[in-house]
């Protein structure tokens, strides 16, 4: 069981915790403006990298705060550290 | 009797009793089964699985692959090791072939956990593991040491010198420094099993009958250790030479009569040859010659080491070099040793010893590559660990003087060094035929079967694992793995440093399902949520449903009534009169701040910014994709502040989900978010005369309809406590919804109940909410819906915005398959015969006219999500999603209901009050 580190709350053991899948996805300024490919894209398509991924995460079973870190999906380590969401 | 006096480290003057297939044996404390039996010159003796050839004990501790028993008593345990059971008082246990027996009866033991947070963890307290975490100690860190057996000490056998005394002093002056120091945990019998990632150990403690410092009695204890860094010292495990026969009882493991010698003072035979690839053996050798034994030595290597030929030519330990053992005569024993030369030396015991494979398992644990030691013909550590050591004999470095000083560092303790060593041969087997040359005892595998893998295209070790079966045993290879990754190497023409080792994983040891589940078994197996109101409905007789974690009474049956016949009482009741039901567990959510109304506007379908204060709306969420995630009511409370509720079993997740738009989305709407569901206790009252009841208790509320109105919600006070009164209805009736703080929950409960008394006001559960929904087409989110559904299948288009620029879901709306005719679509079902109640999940299909099904694949028209008996109506019904159901209305299709076909009428999914006349009373 890996410790993550909760930018609030520090190291912690990876069970508090709940993915969010990749970060910086966000919600479409004018959705309605988006073809249904680029709506598609937006609420279905995700990166899957071999390598560093920034990802959110929130500390569930702790202070319930979001932040985004970087991973290494081969690895499964933090490579950097943890960073409020802004 | 094969107990020798001034040998063991046994309490000779205590003694205890255990019971062995039926016959009583004494030993002492100190004792393991395997002991007590050899003491006594009894062999345990089992079975091979395959090829039923006859099995003794070849290892000393959890390396024996072998000596499998079952405990009867104190309580039934299968498939332990004779070598690691220790003897108590009253033990019974019986030998096994291969299979256990669970227990019939539970367990009433107490198991537990214990967390540790650390700096080091030791693993192994042997020399190695004894000097580096005391040198941890001694620099001012948390230390968690954690040995295997009853004592510490390891592989020291109290004939050995440091520091210029005779090691159990040294040993004990350790412990002693270390229970000294109030940062240090020592824990004997304590296996390290598994070994996770960021230094997390797992560890079990056997604790038999101690009672800890908290008056506790925990037959075994899982410690949960997180260090800073893990010390692995787990020692290295001795192999044997592979032979021809080598599988007979009598054939041991040098340091396994060694060990059962200085532990237990048992001499496991009077007449011994030893055959050995390395110096190691020739300790056994003279350790057993003095202890009584008649002793030959053969050694593989060329030349005899000269320190140790030395020692034994002073004894009268005749040792041969360039010798070796190819084979063994006997029967149910040992009777002979077959020299490679054709001589047979007669023996009662045979002591193998092919070298040593470092104990690699918690390093492979996580990911430790190993590489090849030509010199040991072992795997060793590479590359290495961040927050990971591995020292001594673990890390393939076997001299005692060598390991202090790896282990201790500058400061380490000094032991002579062995005179005139010799470097060890890797030797795997001798001659002989490959069919009788065992590799895995435990499996019945044998050279011929590495073979006959070979032969199939073979050559990986993990391949060549699973096609043998060697190292799956209970033993995991301990001994048999590195001897069959040699003997492939031989067979493939390969250098073993060409092999990767097959992968270990935890547990190191078997562990007991009891033991991983600790104390959360029975009422601690999970969390149980009761309303205030519980004790009541346990006293009124319910029956209680799981609803996520929460108990809900389910209906409240009289004396004679199954559910269906108390739900059908109940639903009349509601009909016809007034229920009251325990609501208390719907989530309730309090979104508070000036942009409340921004965010319930973005997360519902329809608009919660126009509901005025004091008005109450239904409404649903949905996600990105347009499906239906939850519904409920929002009450607006003031201009700022809203009460949210959410399906009961949706609760944390629908807190979750608007957390997670607020935190990362919507950063700069100014909300916050409380969970109230447990603040609040809700009592339903429904029914025609649920206006009489609620006027009668609270004689401050005007309840007419003008003053109170549907969909809206008051205030009032009873008895000086707040009290809030909302017009919101789950059953089409009239209806109010009490909310009280949960500590006036029972009180207020009672009044209405009193004040109801007049009217037959009847409890009703959920079960009977149910019927009472479904007959009025409301779905349960989770029940009629799969996520796969949107607002508009439900029928509920009406409560989808459409001035709303934006909110949660809307872009998807307008996705061609979101507007396709052909999507599933909520209807009601009513068997033609009124008769049947259609099972849920059953399939739709349409109708056919022969009444037969039609040859598959039959097109499928969807399933029925919901079905009850309805009081009501006097007839089963259901609800269904069926494609294109709205169109469908008035058609008959047919449900497959174990082998016939019912045919069902496809209607509106509103069959009570389809007008709505009933809500106001």
């Amino acid at each position: 069981m890996q410790l993550i580190s909760c930018p609030w709350c520090g190291p912690r053991e990876e069970v508090e915790f709940s993915y969010g899948g990749q970060a910086a996805v966000a919600y479409p300024e004018h959705p309605a403006a988006l073809t249904d490919e680029q709506w598609a894209r937006f609420v279905f398509f995700r990166d899957n990298p071999k390598g560093p991924f920034a990802e959110r995460w929130v500390h569930a079973a702790g202070c319930r705060r979001w932040f985004t870190a970087v991973r290494d999906t081969r690895t499964h380590r933090f490579v950097s550290p943890s960073e409020v969401t802004s | 009797m094969s107990r020798v006096p001034g040998f063991g480290r046994i309490d000779r003057s205590r003694t205890v009793t255990i019971t062995v297939d039926g016959v009583p044996y004494t030993g002492h404390p100190g004792d393991t089964v395997a002991s007590v039996l050899l003491a006594h010159d009894v062999h345990p003796r089992t079975t091979s699985v395959k090829y039923g050839r006859p099995r003794g004990i070849t290892g000393a501790w959890t390396e024996d692959p072998t000596g499998l028993i079952q405990v009867e008593e104190p309580f039934p345990e299968p498939m332990l090791l004779a070598t690691t059971v220790e003897a108590t008082d009253g033990l019974v246990v019986r030998g096994v072939n291969g299979q256990g027996r669970l227990a019939e009866v539970a367990d009433t033991a107490r198991y537990d956990r214990r967390h540790h947070h650390c700096d080091v963890l030791v693993v192994g307290a042997g020399p190695a593991g004894l000097v580096a975490a005391r040198a941890a100690a001694r620099r001012g860190e948390s230390v968690v040491l954690v040995d295997d057996r009853a004592d510490p000490g390891g592989t020291l056998t109290g004939t050995e010198t440091i520091d210029g005394e005779p090691s159990p002093a040294f040993v004990a002056d350790v412990v002693a420094e270390l229970a000294d120091q109030p940062e240090v945990t020592h824990l004997q019998r304590t296996t390290a099993f598994g070994h996770y990632d960021d230094g997390f150990v797992l560890a079990l403690e056997r604790r038999g009958d101690s009672v800890d410092g908290y008056g506790l009695r925990t037959r075994q204890r899982v410690h949960r250790i997180r260090a800073s860094r893990v010390v692995v010292a787990a020692g290295a495990i001795e192999r044997p030479v592979v032979i021809e026969d080598g599988d007979r009882p009598g054939v041991v493991l040098a340091s396994a009569a060694r060990d059962l010698l200085h532990r237990h003072g048992v001499l496991v035979g009077r007449e011994v040859v030893v055959f050995t690839t390395n110096d190691s053996a020739y300790a056994a050798a003279l350790d057993l010659h003095e202890a009584g034994a008649g002793v030959r030595v053969l050694d593989a290597r060329d030349e005899a080491p000269r320190g140790w030929a030395r020692a034994c030519a002073e004894r009268g330990v005749a040792v041969t070099p360039a010798a070796t053992v190819r084979g063994t005569r006997g029967e149910e024993r040992i009777t002979a040793a077959v020299t490679g030369d054709g001589t047979e030396i007669p023996c009662d015991l045979l002591l193998l010893s092919g070298g040593w494979t470092p104990a690699a398992h918690l390093v492979s644990h996580v990911g430790g590559a190993l590489t090849y030691d030509e010199t040991l013909g072992a795997f060793v550590f590479g590359e290495p660990v961040a927050g990971v050591e591995v020292i001594g004999a673990a890390n393939g470095t076997l001299a005692l003087a060598d390991v202090l000083r790896e282990a201790g560092g500058a400061g380490a303790p000094h032991a002579p060094a062995e005179d005139d060593g010799a470097p060890p041969r890797v030797l795997w087997r001798t001659e002989g035929d490959p069919a009788r040359q065992f590799v895995d005892v435990a499996r019945d595998a044998t050279v011929a079967d590495i073979a006959r893998a070979v032969g199939a295209g073979l050559t990986h070790p993990e391949h060549v694992k699973r096609y043998t079966t060697i190292g799956t045993a209970h033993d995991q290879g301990r001994t048999s793995g590195m001897l069959a990754i040699g003997i492939l190497a031989e067979l493939t023409g390969r250098p073993v440093a060409a092999m990767r080792p097959t992968t270990f994983r935890p547990p190191f040891v078997p562990v007991a399902f009891a033991a991983l589940a600790g104390r959360e078994r029975g009422d601690l197996f999970d969390p149980v949520r009761t309303t205030p109101l519980h004790a009541w409905h346990v006293a009124a007789g319910a029956e209680f449903e799981d609803v996520g974690q929460w108990k809900r009474a389910r209906h409240y049956p009289r004396a004679g009534e199954d559910m269906t016949a108390a739900v059908l009482r109940e639903c009349a009741a509601v009909r016809t009169s007034v229920g009251i039901m325990d609501a208390s567990t719907l989530g309730t959510i309090d979104v508070r701040g000036p942009d409340a109304p921004v965010l319930l506007d973005r997360l519902y379908t329809n608009m919660m910014s126009s509901l005025k204060v004091g008005r109450v709306r239904y409404g649903v969420m949905c996600g990105n994709d347009g499906m239906v995630r939850d519904d409920g009511t929002v009450l607006r409370l003031a201009e700022n502040r809203y009460l949210v509720t959410t399906t009961t079993g949706n609760a944390a997740a629908v807190l979750d989900s608007m957390e997670e738009w607020l935190q990362t989305e919507w950063t700069d709407l100014r909300v916050r978010l409380t969970s109230v569901t447990d603040h609040w206790s809700i009592a339903a009252v429904a029914g025609p005369r649920s206006r009489d009841v609620i006027g009668a208790v609270f004689g401050d509320l005007d309840v007419s309809n003008d003053a109170f109105g549907f969909m809206t919600w008051q205030d009032t006070v009873l008895d000086g406590t707040p009290v809030r009164v909302a017009r919101i209805s789950f059953s089409g009736e009239l209806a109010f919804e009490v909310s009280v703080a949960s500590g006036y929950a029972s009180a207020v409960w009672a009044r209405l109940l009193a004040a109801g008394q007049a009217y037959g006001i009847t409890p009703y559960g959920t079960e009977t909410m149910h019927v009472l929904r479904a007959e009025k087409g409301y779905p349960i989110i989770g029940q009629d819906t799969d996520g796969t559904v949107s607002p508009h299948d439900l029928g509920m288009s009406w409560a989808v915005s459409a001035k709303k620029d934006d909110f949660v879901g809307k872009r998807s709306y307008t996705r061609p398959e979101n507007r396709n005719p052909l999507r599933k679509q909520l209807v009601s079902l009513l068997p033609t015969d009124a008769a049947t109640k259609l099972p849920e999940g059953s399939q739709i299909v349409g109708f056919c006219a022969d009444g037969r099904l039609p040859a598959p694949p039959v097109p499928m028209l969807g399933h029925v999500t919901s079905s009850y008996h309805s009081a009501e109506l006097a007839r089963p019904f259901a609800l269904a999603l069926v494609k294109g159901g709205r169109d469908r209305v008035g058609e008959v299709v047919h449900v497959p209901v174990e082998g016939e076909l019912v045919p069902a009428l496809i209607g509106s999914s509103v069959l009570v009050d389809p007008e709505g006349a009933r809500r106001d009373g």
